[in-house]
C-alpha cells in the first residue's frame, strides 16, 4: 500500500506540474518589439472630415463588393462596421448637440476602423494551422484561405472584433485588411492613405509616424502647421490650424502595441477603441501555455510516469 | 473481465428511442442547409460571437460530461482501486460517444472544414495556438477511447454471436483481442494524459479573449479550474449514469460502489470552490458579481449549483442513498455546464453592438446530436457486453 501510494503521488506531482507551473517568470514569453521595418499609417481623427474616400477606395481597390445596411434598399453600400465585404470604415461619434467638431461634450468626432496590425497579434498566436501570419519585416498581418479551417477562433481573440467571416456562404472565409499588400508590393502606398484628401490618414514607418504624432501633440492649438497628406516625407502637405489634442498616441503601447497610430480629440474609448492593457493577450496567453507545454517536458514526465503506475496496476488486476 | 459485463437484450425500437430517431433526423436536414447554404443559414453566429452553443454545448460542456471514462480511469488504474472495474466500460461508452459527437459537431461548426487535415500537417500547424493544442489532443484521444472501447466489442461479437448483426459474426476476434489486452496500459496511460492536456486547455482556449471575456470568469487560473471540474464532472456523470441506467432497465443499483465513488466528490468541489473563491478575491473581481447584469445573475446560478452539489454530497450518510447521490451528481453536472457556457458565452462580451441567442436550427443541431448520442449508447449496451452483470435481475 505505501509503495502503490507513493507511485500514485510521484504521477500527481508530474500532473501537478503540467497544470499547476502556470505563471512560473522564467518561463514567461518574452513581450514582442515592433519591427523596425515596420509599416503602417497614423490615423488622426481630428483631421478627418469623414468624407470617406478611404472606405470607397478601400473597396474599390480590395475589390469588394457593396455592403449595405438597409435592407430596404439594399443597392447603397452604406455599412455601419467592417464586415466581409469591408475592410475599412469610418465611425461616427456625437454627444448632444453634436455641434462642435472634436469635443466630448456637444461635439461629435470621426473613427477609422480597420485591422491595427498589432505588434504581437491575438489573431496570429491564436489560428492553429498559420492562416494568419505576421510578416516578420513590414509587420503586415495577413491572411491565407488555403491553411484556414474556418474555425473562427482568430475572431475571438482579435481585441478589436476586425476578422470577419462570410457566415453566408457554402464556402466562406476571413475577410480582413491586409494593409493592401497587394499594393505595396507593387511600390504602390494602401489606397485609404492615397485616396485620404485631408491627411487624415497618412502611411509610412511606425517609427517615422510615430514621431510625427508625438510632434503633433506639442503643437498649441490654434497655430497653423503643415501636416502630410498622403503619406510621410512627400510632396502633398495641407496647412490647418491645430485643434486640441487627447495627449496620448493610441496604439503605442494598447494591447502590445499596433503599427496603425492614433491621435484624436475626443478621449479613445468614447470613439469606440477598447481600452487595453500594455501587455498583449497573445503573451498572457502564449506564457501560460508554454509554462505547461515547453519542450513537452512536463506531458512526457507525466506519461512515463502514467505508463509506469497503469502498466503494473493493470497487471494487479489480472 | 467479460465475466462482469453482460449485454442487456431486448428491443432496441423503443418508443423513446424512436422520438430520438426523429430528432436525429430533422438535424440531419438542417446540417445539409447548413451545408449548402452556409453557416449562416441555420445559426445565429455572428462576428461578434462566432463561437455559440456548438462549441460552447457540444464541444466544450459535451466533452466534460463525456469525462466519465477519463475519471475511472484515474481511479482504477493511477490510484490502483480495482474493485470499479465494473464501472469502467459503461463509462467508457459514454466517453467514446461524447467524444465523438464532439469531434462530428466540430466539422458542423468550421467552416473550411476540408482544411482541416493541416491541422496534422507540420508546416501549418502552430503550437503557439491553444485551440491546435485542443484539436490534435482531441482526435488523439477520440482514437484512444475507440481503441480502449475495442475488447468489449471484440467480447461481444466473440461471445455473443447470436446477437449481432450478420456481417460482424463471421470476423475472426480472439487474437486480435489478446494482441491489444497486451498493449492496453499504453492506451490506458495516454488516455489519462491526453484528457488532462486537452481539458485543461479548453480553459485556457478563452485566456485569449482578454476583456472580452467579464473578470468574473477570465483568469489565469482557467486551465486549473477547467481540469479539476472536468474531473468531477466525470465522477458525477459515472454516478447518474449508473443510477439512471439501473432504474430505467429495471436494474440494481450499484450503490456500494457508487458510494464509495462519490467519496472524492465533496474534495474535489471543495478545492475547486475555494480556488475559485481566492481567485476572484485575489484579482479584486467580486465587485463585478454584485452588479445587477446577467452576467453576475449566472454567474451565482453557477456556484449555487456547486454548492447544491457540495450539500448533496458531503453528509456520508446522503451518500448511501440513491437519491441524494443522484442529486448532486446532477447538480454537478449543470454547475460545470453552466460554468461552461459562462465562460465562453455569457461571460463573452465583444461590444455593445453584438448579441448572440441560438437559433431555433442550431438549437435543433445541438439535440440531434445529443440524440444520437443516446440513440448509440442504448443500442450497444443491448448488444454488447458493457453495462456490470446484474447479481439478481
Ligand atoms: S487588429 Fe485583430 S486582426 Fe488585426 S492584427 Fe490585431 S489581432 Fe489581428
Ligand atoms: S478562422 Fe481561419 S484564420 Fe481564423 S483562426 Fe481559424 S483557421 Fe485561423
Ligand atoms: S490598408 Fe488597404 S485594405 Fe486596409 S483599410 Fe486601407 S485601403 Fe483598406
Amino acid at each position: 500500500m505505501e509503495i502503490k501510494r507513493r507511485d500514485f503521488l510521484k504521477v500527481a506531482a508530474a500532473g501537478g506540474l503540467l497544470v499547476a507551473s502556470n505563471a512560473h517568470p522564467a518561463l514567461a514569453r518574452d513581450p514582442k518589439t515592433r519591427s523596425k521595418d515596420a509599416l503602417g499609417f497614423l490615423y488622426d481623427s481630428t483631421v478627418c472630415t469623414g468624407c470617406k474616400a478611404c472606405v470607397s477606395a478601400c473597396k474599390q481597390y480590395n475589390e469588394m463588393p457593396q455592403s449595405s445596411s438597409s435592407p430596404q434598399d439594399p443597392l447603397w453600400d452604406n455599412p455601419l462596421d467592417t464586415d466581409s465585404k469591408t475592410y475599412n470604415i469610418i465611425k461616427l461619434y456625437k454627444n448632444g448637440t453634436g455641434e462642435i467638431k472634436d469635443r466630448e461634450q456637444d461635439g461629435h468626432a470621426y473613427v477609422k476602423r480597420q485591422c491595427m496590425h498589432c505588434v504581437d497579434p491575438a489573431c496570429v498566436s491564436a489560428c492553429p494551422v498559420s492562416a494568419l501570419t505576421k510578416d516578420p519585416k513590414n509587420g503586415v498581418v495577413s491572411y491565407n484561405k488555403s491553411a484556414c479551417i474556418g474555425c473562427r477562433y482568430c475572431q475571438l481573440a482579435c481585441p478589436y472584433n476586425i476578422p470577419k467571416f462570410e457566415f453566408e456562404k457554402t464556402f466562406p472565409q476571413i475577410r480582413k485588411c491586409q494593409l493592401c499588400s497587394h499594393r505595396l508590393e507593387k511600390g504602390e502606398i494602401p489606397a485609404c492613405a492615397e485616396f485620404c484628401p485631408t491627411g487624415a490618414t497618412v502611411f509610412g514607418k511606425v517609427e517615422d509616424l510615430l514621431a510625427e504624432a508625438r510632434k503633433r501633440l506639442q503643437y498649441k492649438p490654434g497655430s497653423k502647421q503643415v501636416y502630410p497628406v498622403e503619406r510621410l516625407n512627400g510632396k502633398a502637405v495641407a496647412e490647418r490650424e491645430v485643434t486640441p489634442y487627447i495627449p496620448q498616441v493610441y496604439g503605442e503601447k494598447e494591447g502590445g502595441g499596433t503599427q496603425i497610430l492614433y491621435l484624436a480629440g475626443v478621449p479613445f474609448d468614447k470613439l469606440g477603441m477598447p481600452m487595453l492593457g500594455e501587455r498583449s493577450d497573445a503573451q498572457r496567453s502564449e506564457t501560460i501555455q508554454h509554462a505547461i507545454y515547453k519542450g513537452m517536458v512536463a506531458p512526457i514526465i507525466f506519461l512515463g510516469g502514467l505508463l509506469y503506475v497503469v502498466h503494473k496496476n493493470t497487471k494487479d488486476h489480472k | 473481465m467479460s465475466e462482469e459485463s453482460r449485454p442487456l437484450g431486448g428491443e432496441v425500437l423503443t418508443k423513446p428511442f424512436k422520438v430520438l430517431a426523429g430528432i436525429f433526423g430533422f438535424a440531419l436536414l438542417l446540417i445539409a442547409i447548413r451545408y449548402v447554404f452556409g453557416i449562416g443559414a441555420v445559426s445565429n453566429l455572428n462576428d461578434g460571437y462566432p463561437w455559440g452553443i456548438w462549441i460552447a454545448y457540444d464541444v466544450v460542456a459535451g466533452t466534460a460530461i463525456a469525462c466519465g471514462g477519463y475519471a475511472l480511469a484515474l481511479m482504477v488504474y493511477v490510484m490502483n482501486k480495482g474493485e470499479y472495474h465494473a464501472l469502467v466500460r459503461p463509462a467508457l461508452l459514454a466517453s467514446v460517444f461524447g467524444y465523438t459527437l464532439a469531434g462530428a459537431s466540430i466539422f458542423v461548426d468550421i467552416g473550411r472544414y476540408w482544411n482541416a487535415y493541416k491541422l496534422f500537417t507540420p508546416w501549418y500547424a502552430n503550437p503557439n495556438s491553444i485551440m491546435f493544442e485542443v484539436a490534435f489532443c482531441v482526435s488523439l484521444y477520440i482514437g484512444v477511447l475507440w481503441i480502449e472501447f475495442m475488447p468489449a466489442f471484440l467480447e461481444g461479437v466473440s461471445k455473443y454471436k447470436e446477437h449481432l448483426p450478420e456481417f460482424v459474426r463471421n470476423w475472426n476476434v480472439e487474437g486480435l483481442r489478446k494482441t491489444l489486452n497486451k498493449f492496453m496500459f499504453v492506451f490506458i496511460a495516454v488516455g489519462v494524459l491526453l484528457p488532462t492536456m486537452h481539458q485543461s486547455s479548453l480553459g485556457s482556449l478563452m485566456l485569449i479573449a482578454g476583456k472580452k471575456l467579464s473578470p468574473l470568469w477570465q483568469t489565469g487560473l482557467l486551465p486549473l479550474l477547467f481540469l479539476i471540474s472536468a474531473i468531477t464532472m466525470g465522477y458525477a456523470i459515472v454516478i447518474f449514469e449508473g443510477i439512471y441506467a439501473a432504474v430505467g432497465f429495471k436494474r440494481p443499483i450499484e450503490m456500494p460502489l457508487l458510494t464509495k465513488i462519490s467519496g472524492v466528490m465533496p474534495g474535489l468541489i471543495g478545492v475547486y470552490l475555494a480556488i475559485r473563491i481566492i481567485d476572484l478575491v485575489v484579482r479584486g473581481a467580486v465587485g463585478v458579481a454584485f452588479q445587477i447584469n446577467i452576467q453576475s445573475l449566472m454567474f451565482w446560478v453557477e456556484n449555487a449549483l456547486y454548492v447544491a452539489a457540495l450539500v448533496y454530497a458531503a453528509p456520508v450518510a446522503n451518500r448511501t442513498k440513491p437519491k441524494p447521490l443522484f442529486l448532486s451528481a446532477f447538480f454537478m453536472l449543470m454547475a460545470g455546464t453552466v460554468y461552461r457556457f459562462n465562460t465562453f458565452l455569457v461571460g463573452f462580451n465583444p461590444g455593445a453592438n453584438w448579441s448572440y441567442f441560438p437559433s431555433f436550427s442550431e438549437t435543433v443541431i445541438t439535440l440531434g446530436m445529443i440524440s444520437f448520442e443516446i440513440m448509440a449508447y442504448l443500442y450497444i449496451v443491448k448488444k454488447f457486453p458493457v453495462l456490470p452483470k446484474a447479481e439478481h435481475a
